[in-house]
């Protein structure tokens, strides 16, 4: 280092210190995966029949679970953003609740509604509907530690946006549902796909409430993270080449959601 | 500052304490107190806890920490440098898996399989070919665990090919499975379902008997505590030890 970078005003220099341990802590463990990547038998792997299968229910279940999220979540976000009593807050408290729910009790608690003995499978069962150990049974679990993060992220919008607009909206004859359409809606366009994005990228990695809730069958309930686990349990290097697919995934959401973010920032300056 | 040293310092101190075995206090008459490491298979865990809390008690000052986990697992983590003092495995190819690393496995229990059902077994199955009826929702473990690769084998043994719903990661995830209602019927070992008691109903089937899963214990080569591996070792295959596996079902070496 032969030039010193100038430390901004009001930036002690210690404070790099911690910085960078933060940035090492996060950056080293998928550059050690790609280290440990093998290469040569890297295509072979994850073209293998368990790997495509298993992406390939990822991608199909995730993008289910992601348009569940927003028809269930947005209603959500709207109805929350528009009211502030005490039983709001409880509810909306409630629905944050898959957020910090470690996934495996998110996966019994599941098991106990929609399985075959539970609240709701019960009766789903009496009128011909089991979803136990199928593919609906990984969107259900997908959906519901997803959908929090869609709930968020558009609620903060619309409680940012206000409701100026929608009162002149309301002013100039547009009824509630035209208003809904043609002005909240669009205005938080921004924020709703930054949800939708990080909705997919939870359900892609849903794996705690997806193994205890549907199982593990290849090609019905074994996602791209369960067969992962399954690869590492009989040869850990098996399962690098699928991680690191993922990690890639991964990735690509975080720069997806970045960039939104920086942007639609700009816009509410 | 001083608030936050005050509860980093709360912090380290829980950390510490629930890393700890959570035994009473050693006697401090005894030797330097040492902590033998122990990695087990996971249907290992209650006669194994009950096998360490007597050894505690007969060599004062020694706290035994026990790790439970499917054996594959278990023998990856030990590979890859994790602390253990002895291993015992459910199966003798995850004891094979750590090569020159295991001293001189021993064989002190053997299992087999059984069929769970619900209680009162509903859809009437009486032996291994039912599983595979139609309407039977079976679950089984997955290929890479001890009781998947017995499961395997009775299958190539019967010629009977069971379309498993789900291959679950262990034992009792299978168990769990078939007590919460979602499977009909599941494979588990004969200690799994003993254990279980009156939630389960048990079918047992003649192709069972042939296929039997021992559990090899070894210590760990250049184990940090040499010496109190090898006694517990001994606590594990003495007439003591022997007394516990069998109360709890499982076989003869």
């Amino acid at each position: 280092m032969i030039r010193r970078p100038a430390i901004p005003a009001g930036l002690p220099a210690w404070l790099y210190l911690p910085a960078a341990l933060g940035i090492t802590l996060i950056v080293l463990p998928p550059i050690a995966l790609l280290a440990q990547t093998p290469w040569d038998t890297f295509l072979d792997q994850v073209g293998s029949q368990s790997s495509r299968q298993a992406l390939w229910l990822s991608l199909r279940t995730a993008a289910i679970s992601t348009l569940l999220c927003v028809a269930l979540g947005v209603p959500m976000a709207v109805v929350f953003a528009r009211h502030d009593g005490a039983v709001t807050r409880l509810l909306r408290s409630l629905v944050l609740l898959p957020l910090v729910l470690p996934p495996v009790v998110g996966g019994i608690a599941l098991l106990y509604t929609f399985g075959r003995f539970g609240l709701v499978g019960e009766h789903l069962r009496a009128i011909g509907i089991d979803i136990a150990f199928t593919s609906a049974a990984v969107v259900l679990a997908q959906t519901f530690v997803a959908l929090p993060f869609l709930v968020i992220s558009v609620e903060g919008a619309l409680r940012v946006a206000g409701t100026r607009y929608e009162e002149v909206a309301a002013t100039l004859g547009a009824g509630p549902s035209r208003t809904l359409w043609r002005v909240t809606l669009p205005l938080v366009v921004p924020s709703l796909l930054a949800g939708v994005v990080l909705a997919f990228a939870r359900a892609m990695g849903e794996f705690g409430a997806t193994i205890t809730f549907a199982g593990n069958a290849p090609g019905i309930t074994q996602t791209a993270p369960l067969a992962i686990y399954v690869a590492e349990i009989d040869d850990p290097q098996a399962a690098i080449p699928l991680s690191l697919v993922l990690v890639v995934v991964s990735l690509i959401v975080v720069v997806a959601v970045h960039t939104r973010r920086r942007r639609s920032v700009q816009e509410a300056l | 500052m001083r608030k936050i040293l005050a509860a980093a310092s709360v912090v380290v101190s829980v950390v510490v304490a629930s890393g700890c075995s959570s035994s009473d206090d050693a006697a401090s008459s005894g030797p330097s107190p040492t902590t033998l490491n122990v990695s087990a298979a996971a249907s290992l865990k209650k006669t194994f806890t009950a096998i360490a809390d007597e050894f505690e008690k007969q060599h004062p000052g020694t706290t035994v920490s026990l790790s439970f986990d499917g054996s594959s697992t278990l023998a990856n983590q030990i590979k890859q440098g994790a602390p253990a003092d002895v291993f015992a495995s459910a199966d003798q190819k995850n004891m094979e898996k750590l090569g020159e690393e295991a001293v001189d496995p021993k064989t002190f229990a053997t299992n087999t399989l059984v069929i769970v059902t619900a209680p009162g077994n509903p859809k009437g199955i009486t032996s291994f070919a039912d599983l595979d009826k139609p309407g039977v929702t079976t679950v089984v473990c997955q290929a890479a665990q001890p009781c998947g690769s017995a499961t395997a084998t009775v299958e190539r043994d019967t010629g009977v090919t069971i379309d498993a719903a789900s291959e679950e990661q262990s034992v009792s995830a299978v168990l769990t499975k078939v007590t919460s209602g979602q499977a009909d019927a599941g494979l588990v070992y004969v200690t799994d379902a003993k254990g279980a008691g009156d939630k389960v109903a048990t079918v047992t089937d003649p192709a069972f008997a042939s296929v039997v899963n021992s559990y090899p214990i070894a210590t760990v080569r250049d184990a940090a505590n040499e010496g109190v591996a090898e006694e517990f070792v001994d606590a594990v295959l003495s007439p003591a030890g022997r007394q516990i596996f069998r109360q709890a079902g499982f076989g003869k070496p």
